[in-house]
């Protein structure tokens, strides 16, 4: 198991490192030079010089990415263009409140998509299953923001349930865990869901179709098992995968957000992510983008571990 | 053992029927796939509206109006209403499936071609070649597709153009690893090993054994794409990265509606829709091209 | 553009392909190295079919791989009619028109996207023959291996049986005339009577074009039918080469005895290929110091443990067997007495 474990470890280091040098030169294929996102309008050349020689843009570029390595590595991202603030200590509060949504809305989405999946799975070809695979199909081509916006058209407009976007009446700062305001919680989290509901239930209607096809299963009703012993059969077998597919869809959710975010000015990554490209704040950008990608290549790896823990077959692959 | 001769140009090569080959029996299984041939129609039918838009839509879709602006749908002269400035919004969804088709299909071809050029070359010379790009492969695989698309566009700039280069660029990995893993299978097979026997170089064998056997699962993989490539872009134009005012597509339409949805709000909703429209008729379509194709996974 | 008749350049003497200590060695993670092919000599006359037998794993198809160029050799060096494969006289490229192969799997070994004549066209057109003469060719072979070219050129494989596509894969082979054919395990996948129908065509065949035989197979009966030498692998190396009937009927070394004695019937309800012998499997991984068999050997003794036997030619001049028991003052009890050799 150690040796797995610094085998994952081993392997995703080259990736995270890749990532990195991804985002560091986001901000040099941007058109233009890097400084003037940073300059005032009316720089002075010697002042360009100057801010120049400062941000290290005058040094050779693998010396800027070694140097801009070692301060994210110390969790120094630099600083925000439009607030003038660390950007690490601006995408650590957004990531809180994404990591928010993002978890109800992954929930919701393993709930249900095991759900339909099961049920799929368990009447093969009966029209449960088809209108199940349907409902899998229309979540993948859904265009999720448009979803939102279906969402609030529904539920805010026309019935006035729920709030129609914003985190709460003080904003997320005032953020207090009551109904007032984990009703601005629900339709974000509700339009997120679809995403990796779609896919769990395909992944599920796989697996249930699978291990009921397996030669044992008539064999435990031939024994006189009850159907609820099939039942939980099939839930032992089919959890692992399951489960490391709501992992990764969490880790797809973190990124995926930004759209939905947008639509319901939800003060997340995404909505963060919108202001930056929005005030070309380019700082920010990328280390929002850093934080996520390495989110998302940090899950993947947990969720590897913790298949090969449950999972010994996968530690030999 | 004879020498072959050939005599000039005069060898004459009785024609033999040919059987019906692979792309008969695609064609035979697709026909039968009722849901796939109703997807096949939607997308056809959005093409033609896309290409000959100047003859179908009943309006100009930038001649805006003040006076008639956020009409409801079924306003007389405005089947699906007016937008925020005015304009017929039938004309305008008729008109934006130009773009919005474009930036879902363009990228994907493109990305087809690029990705498929590196995949097969990696797979079939394998070694190092194939180590360094399937690392970089797994580096982009290190970022969700929408993450990374609004990255690069944000980095880029708004415009067609950089939303075209970003989203080209978010398809070549997932192409390249498919076509990697469908010709390194086929880079096995006894055929290719006979090919090698039967002193053929590499291009030779690519081109006659190789492109044959795995173009196919790399095309059906792209065509999944296209409805992913649709939604990105519509994406990218909502949130401002993308097409610029006043050239209808669907997503900016979007955008430019979105505070719209207290006063009118299904009027709002309608550029969605045509992009869920789409995307989904996309998606069977190609799930259809996939079985017919008998493409595995 | 004509495909010229490859001459006889060496004469009836010079073997036609010769192997020196051909190795190829794959290296697995860890250090590890299985050593497929381990030192193999052999050589194979002009006209003559050399049938290459043992248990699967014993590297009889990596052998036929090495020998068909498709794998390079780690090691040693191949003699084709007296010259170096690979070497100034005779290229790679010239080679493989020469030495051809039928690989076991009739479906997987032709392309399914292709007509028949098609695939068997494709080696002449590589070689520079137009398209038109290389189907005219095709459709030739296709006749004579036994299938009417007007009913079967322009069909695809999945619509042929696996007769009629090992047929197919032979034509294919002959369409660059070669000299040497290497059949590997070519007719293991066919039905009992189709077997014996497609084994007749090879021995037909051969007579027709004065071909020359590699022929592997895990089956005894069909090695002992269409070759005149064997040659039996154990782990990686050469244990025992001879005549085909004085090596069944008379058999050397242990392990050729073992194969032997489970040797199924020709009855063939109850044809079945076990290991034939108690003791550990082979592991070409960590293969046993001294005589590879020895774990698995009736009669080992010390010495087999310790010294590697040399694969010694015996009184007669054409038979070899690499084991103790037949090399005078080995050290094994059962050895020759040294005056009886000499």
């Amino acid at each position: 198991m150690l040796k797995y474990l610094a085998k994952r470890i081993l392997y995703v280091m080259p990736v995270a490192f890749g990532v990195s040098l991804f985002c560091f030169l986001l901000v040099h294929i941007a058109p233009g030079d890097p400084l003037t996102s940073v300059l005032p309008p009316d720089a002075s050349q010697a002042m360009q010089d100057e801010l120049r020689k400062i941000y290290g843009f005058d040094r050779p570029l693998p010396v800027q990415f070694g140097l801009w390595l070692m301060k994210a590595l110390q969790g120094d991202l630099g600083t925000s263009i439009a607030t003038g603030r660390p950007v690490a200590a601006e995408v650590w509060r957004a990531v809180g409140n994404t990591l928010l949504i993002a978890g109800l809305a992954t929930v919701i989405g393993f709930l249900f998509g095991c759900l339909f999946g099961f049920v799929a799975g368990y009447f093969r070809g009966s029209y449960l299953d088809k209108f199940a695979s349907m409902l899998a199909v229309l979540g993948v081509s859904v265009p999720h923001y448009w979803l939102g916006m279906v969402m609030v058209i529904v539920f805010s407009v026309q019935l006035g349930w729920l709030p129609p976007g914003g985190a709460g009446p003080g904003g997320s700062a005032a953020w207090i865990w009551n109904w007032e305001h984990v009703s601005y919680m629900i339709l974000p989290a509700i339009t997120m869901s679809v995403i990796p509901m779609g896919i769990i239930a395909r992944t599920v209607r796989a697996l249930v179709a699978d291990i009921l096809n397996q030669e044992f299963v008539p064999a435990l009703r031939a024994k006189g098992l009850m159907d609820f012993g099939v039942f939980k059969h099939v839930v032992k077998n089919a959890a692992p995968t399951a489960l490391a597919v709501m992992g990764l869809q969490l880790g797809y959710l973190l990124g995926g957000s930004i759209l939905i975010e947008t639509v319901f000015s939800w003060p997340g990554t995404g909505f963060l992510l919108g202001n930056a490209i929005f005030q070309r704040d380019l700082p920010l950008l990328q280390g929002t983008i850093l934080l996520l990608a390495m989110f998302f290549v940090g899950l993947n790896v947990l969720v590897d571990i913790l298949q090969g823990l449950l999972d010994p077959r996968v530690r030999r692959r | 053992m004879t020498a072959i001769t050939e005599g000039s140009a005069a060898l004459v090569v009785p024609p033999l029927a040919k059987s019906p080959g692979y792309w008969a029996g695609v064609w035979r299984r697709f026909k039968k796939d009722k849901v796939a041939v109703g997807a096949g129609l939607v997308v056809l039918a959005i093409i033609l509206m896309a290409v000959f838009a100047d003859y179908v839509a009943p309006a100009d879709p930038t001649r805006s109006s003040m006076l008639r602006r956020l009409r409801p749908i079924g306003t007389p002269g405005y089947p699906l209403g007016a937008d925020e400035l005015g304009r017929d919004m039938l004309s305008r969804l008729i008109h934006g499936a130009r773009l919005s088709l474009f930036m879902g299909v363009v990228p994907v071809f493109v990305a087809f071609v690029v990705g498929s050029v590196i995949g097969i070359a990696a797979g079939f010379f394998g070694g190092k070649f194939n180590t360094i790009t399937m690392r970089t492969v797994d580096v982009f695989y290190a970022f969700p597709s929408v993450l990374l698309a609004i990255a690069l566009s944000g980095a880029l700039g708004a415009g067609i153009t950089n939303s075209l280069l970003s989203l080209t660029i978010v398809f070549i990995p997932p192409i390249a690893r498919i076509a990697e893993s469908v010709t390194t299978q086929v880079r096995g097979m006894d055929y290719v090993e006979a090919a090698r026997a039967s002193g053929a170089n590499a291009l030779t064998i690519i081109r006659v054994h190789v492109l044959g056997n795995v173009l196919g699962p790399i095309f059906v993989y792209a065509t999944s794409l296209i409805s992913v490539s649709m939604i990105l872009a519509s994406g990218l134009s909502f949130l401002g990265l993308g097409n610029k005012p006043p050239t209808p597509e669907w997503g900016l339409m979007l955008n430019t509606l979105r505070t719209a949805i207290y006063v009118q709000p299904w009027v709002a909703a309608l550029p969605g829709a045509a992009i869920f429209i789409t995307s989904i008729s996309f998606n069977l379509l190609s799930d259809g091209l996939r079985s017919a194709m008998d493409v595995k996974g | 553009m004509t495909l010229e008749t490859h001459p006889d350049r060496g004469g009836a003497g010079t073997p036609l392909l010769q192997a020196k200590t051909l190795t190829k060695h794959f290296p697995l993670g860890g250090g590890a190295v299985v050593r497929a092919v381990d030192g193999v000599d052999f050589a194979v006359m002009k006209g003559e079919t050399l049938g290459v037998v043992g248990e699967s794993g014993c590297g009889k198809s990596t052998t036929a791989r090495v020998v068909m160029q498709l794998l390079p050799q780690d090691k040693g060096e191949m003699l084709f009619d007296g010259e170096i494969v690979g070497g100034q006289a005779l290229t790679l490229k010239e080679y493989r028109r020469q030495a051809q192969m039928v690989f076991q799997d009739s479906y997987a070994s032709l392309n399914p996207r292709l007509t028949i004549e098609d695939s068997i066209a494709f080696g002449p057109t590589v070689h520079g023959v137009s398209k038109a003469a290389a189907i005219l060719k095709a459709r030739d072979l296709l006749q004579r291996v036994g299938l009417d070219p007007a009913r079967f050129a322009a069909r695809y494989p999945h619509e042929l049986s696996g007769g009629q596509r090992q047929r197919v894969n032979i034509a294919r082979a002959l369409a660059l005339g070669p000299r040497l054919v290497i059949l590997d395990e070519a007719v293991s996948a066919l039905d009992k009577s189709v077997e014996a129908q497609v084994l007749n065509l090879l021995a037909d065949l051969r007579e027709e074009f004065g071909l020359t035989y590699i022929f592997i197979s895990h089956d005894l009966n069909v090695v002992r039918f269409i070759s005149d030498r064997v040659m039996v692998m154990y782990l990686g190396e050469v244990v025992e080469i001879g005549p085909v009937e004085e090596l069944y009927g008379d058999p050397r070394h242990p392990y050729t005895k073992a194969l032997l004695s489970a040797m199924p019937s020709m009855d063939p309800d109850n044809r079945t290929m076990e290991a034939p012998l108690a003791g550990d499997p082979p592991n070409p991984i960590n293969p046993p110091e001294g005589c590879r068999f020895h774990p698995r050997c009736p009669h080992a003794q010390t010495v087999c443990a310790k010294v590697k036997p040399i694969l010694a030619t015996m009184g007669d001049g054409v038979r070899q067997a690499a084991c103790h028991m037949q090399v005078p003052g080995s050290g094994h009890s059962h050895a020759p007495a040294l005056e009886a050799a000499a």
